[in-house]
């Protein structure tokens, strides 16, 4: 820290006159040399907790399971041609319809007598695509509402709880099929904005306990005596160090979005006919099920494969980041 | 005790009154006229428009309507329907359905959750571990409508064990199936919970003295450790009653029960906004009680903690 010393001058009286608009020059120009230990150091210890939970990792069975079975279905979201070569709702012949499966169509045909098979496939990119983009979204949410939630603390840490009781109070099922209802058309994006309103509460609370527990560490003070600026702190200290476990909750959230998804789909308020996902064939398969139970086995088996993996990848994430557990 | 109840009841007012306004003002956002609604696509005499639009306040802005709406909430009127039916009777058989569902559901997490959990935290790492923490896993991964039909198929329709549609034996025989479906993701949760808290509390010290004391295992395990261990069980459990209740929707629409979830479903896209606000409230409601109740809870079962 004594090397630092030199530097320290030039942060401090920027920070005592001006805080606001100092800082940002401050932020900008002095971190090259100035704070490349302190910054060094932070980044080795998150390169090697990453690093140590990578070398955990690739040792085990459940990690690798979980990861093939997202890269295949990952695959045929991206590129569905590689599976099948007919495309979304192409080739169906009505007099084929609710075939079992066999040699020609290989999970049988549904109701429109379309192959079950090219569905499935079909139905994964929406199903992945929204999965990801609302975790993502929510993921951005809860990091920079819980980080100033836990940083700050006070009215703002007060407001932030509040507006998180609030949404986190609304009936997940019923919430979203009011809003649905209100929009004209039930696309991706539509259902995109629907998860995001009703699940950004989940990652928050985490977020916020870890910056709580991070704030009054050593390292923060120290750099904080050193004249960083509250931005520089929390970006540079307290999020490589708040940020695990938010991640472990988030690849477990892509799970619940896809389920939740799945859910609304089902009961007809989702995603609407021309498109295809997993959840709109399990609502068309929803009065055939007992005669043809092909209909229900399929796309269920794809979906709580997915799901299943994003939690054992979650859990596997966990367990390596966490030695406690261990 | 008293200052921190009163305290987490005051918290809960502006939760109550903001979760309200949002569903309020989400419902009366629909697109769509509800007069217009309830003519079809008849033409609605404007006299008649008119009067009907008086008579719900339908010409005040949304505040000034939310707030008539919470005065009559108050006063435990909870208004009536666009043809003159009261809110209060249509869901109120609907809500012993309701209930009914969700707590066996409730119960069955429980109960069965707890059992599991110690099962397998007693015996961690070893067959009984593995076995429950990969069977509640799947369980989480099984959306709950699959689940239902799965159930519905196999123990309705193939091996006709318990009845699989309606409420016509009463509880608790109609509502044991779908009790159970409803129930499997918070009893996987439940049960995990339970296993990893009481796993990494059977290695305190105070279990250690409480074992060195001589005390026999059950003590031991039933008092000292599991008694602390269940906090953020009981927290799980709290939070998810509410989501039991909201949650029925899916599961009442499979095996077929006359719930609220059906109810307030057929009423959104009817566009009965009183219909939904008033379930909705109600259920924000048993939420925040649930929930102030939990909190409450907890010095009950770890004496360490204390309320100022």
């Amino acid at each position: 820290m004594k090397i630092e010393d030199p530097a320290e001058p030039a942060a401090g009286p920027v920070q005592t006159t001006a805080p606001t608009t100092g800082t940002a020059p401050g932020a900008g120009g002095v971190p090259a040399e100035a704070v490349a230990e302190a910054g060094g150091l932070v980044a080795g210890r998150a390169a090697s907790l990453w690093h140590d939970a990578w070398y955990d990792l690739r040792r085990r069975a459940l990690f690798w399971a979980p990861v093939a079975v997202l890269l295949l279905v990952g695959t045929m979201a991206a590129v569905p041609g590689l599976f099948t070569g007919r495309g979304e709702n192409e080739g169906c012949d009505p007099n084929v319809a609710k075939l079992g499966p066999s040699g020609a169509h290989w999970f049988g045909t549904d109701l429109a007598g379309c192959d079950y098979y090219a569905h499935v496939v079909h139905g994964a990119r929406p199903t992945l695509l929204i999965g990801v983009v609302v975790t993502l979204f929510a993921f951005a949410i809860a990091v920079v509402l819980g980080m100033l939630a836990g940083y700050y603390g006070g009215p703002v840490d007060t407001l932030i709880a509040r507006l998180t009781d609030v949404f986190f109070g609304l009936p997940f099922v019923l919430g979203a099929t009011v809003i649905l209802v209100a929009f004209p058309g039930h696309g991706v994006g539509a259902m995109t904005l629907v998860l995001v309103l009703l699940g950004w509460t989940t990652m928050i609370r985490i977020m916020r306990g870890q910056v709580i527990a991070v704030r009054d560490a050593d390292y923060v003070q120290a750099a904080r005596l050193l004249g960083a600026s509250d931005r520089r702190i929390m970006t540079r200290h307290v999020l490589p160090n708040a940020l695990a476990p938010v991640i472990v909750v988030a690849t477990l959230n892509v799970g619940n979005v896809i389920a939740g998804e799945a859910t609304l789909d089902f009961l007809g308020v989702g995603l609407q006919y021309p498109e295809v996902s997993w959840g709109l064939q399990l609502n068309q398969a929803q009065s055939y099920v007992i005669d043809h139970p092909h209909l229900l086995a399929f796309p269920a088996v794809f979906l709580s494969l997915t799901v299943l993996s994003f939690l054992l990848l979650g859990d596997a994430v966990r367990d390596a980041l966490d030695p406690k557990l261990r | 005790m008293w200052r921190y109840a009163l305290r987490r009841l005051l918290q809960a007012v502006p939760v109550f009154f903001g979760t309200t306004l949002l569903i309020y003002c989400m419902v009366f956002a629909l697109p769509g006229d509800p007069i217009q609604a309830l003519a079809g696509d008849k033409p609605v005499p404007e006299s008649v428009a008119q009067a009907l639009r008086a008579r719900y306040n339908l010409d005040d802005p949304v505040l000034v309507q939310y707030a008539k709406y919470l005065g009559g909430l108050l006063t435990g009127d909870l208004g009536e329907n666009y043809t003159g039916q009261k809110v209060s009777e249509m869901l109120g058989g609907r809500w012993t359905v309701t209930a009914s569902l969700a707590v066996t559901a409730w119960m069955f997490e429980l109960v069965i959750g707890i059992a599991l959990g110690v099962w397998a935290g007693l015996r961690r790492g070893r067959l009984a571990d593995t076995l429950v923490l990969g069977g509640t896993t799947l369980l989480i991964a099984v959306p709950v409508f699959v689940l239902g039909y799965t159930a519905q198929l196999a123990f309705g329709v193939h091996w006709p064990i318990l009845p699989s549609a309606g409420t016509d034996e009463g509880w608790p025989v109609s509502y044991l199936l779908p009790g159970i479906v409803l129930g499997s993701l918070g009893l996987s949760y439940v049960a995990r919970l339970t296993r990893t808290s009481l796993a990494e509390n059977l290695r305190a010290d105070y279990v250690r003295t409480a074992r060195a004391k001589g005390l026999s295992r059950v003590r031991v395990v039933g008092r000292h450790a599991l008694r602390n261990s269940l906090i953020p069980v009981v927290t799980y459990l709290g939070v998810d009653f509410g989501s039991l209740m909201g949650g029925a929707i899916v599961t009442e629409g499979i095996f077929n029960l006359p719930g609220v979830g059906q109810q307030v479903f057929q009423s959104i896209q009817l566009k009965e906004g009183p219909v939904v606000v008033g379930a909705v409230t109600l259920l924000v409601l048993i939420f925040l009680l649930v929930n102030l109740v939990v909190d409450l809870l907890y010095g009950l079962l770890d004496p360490r903690i204390r309320y100022e």
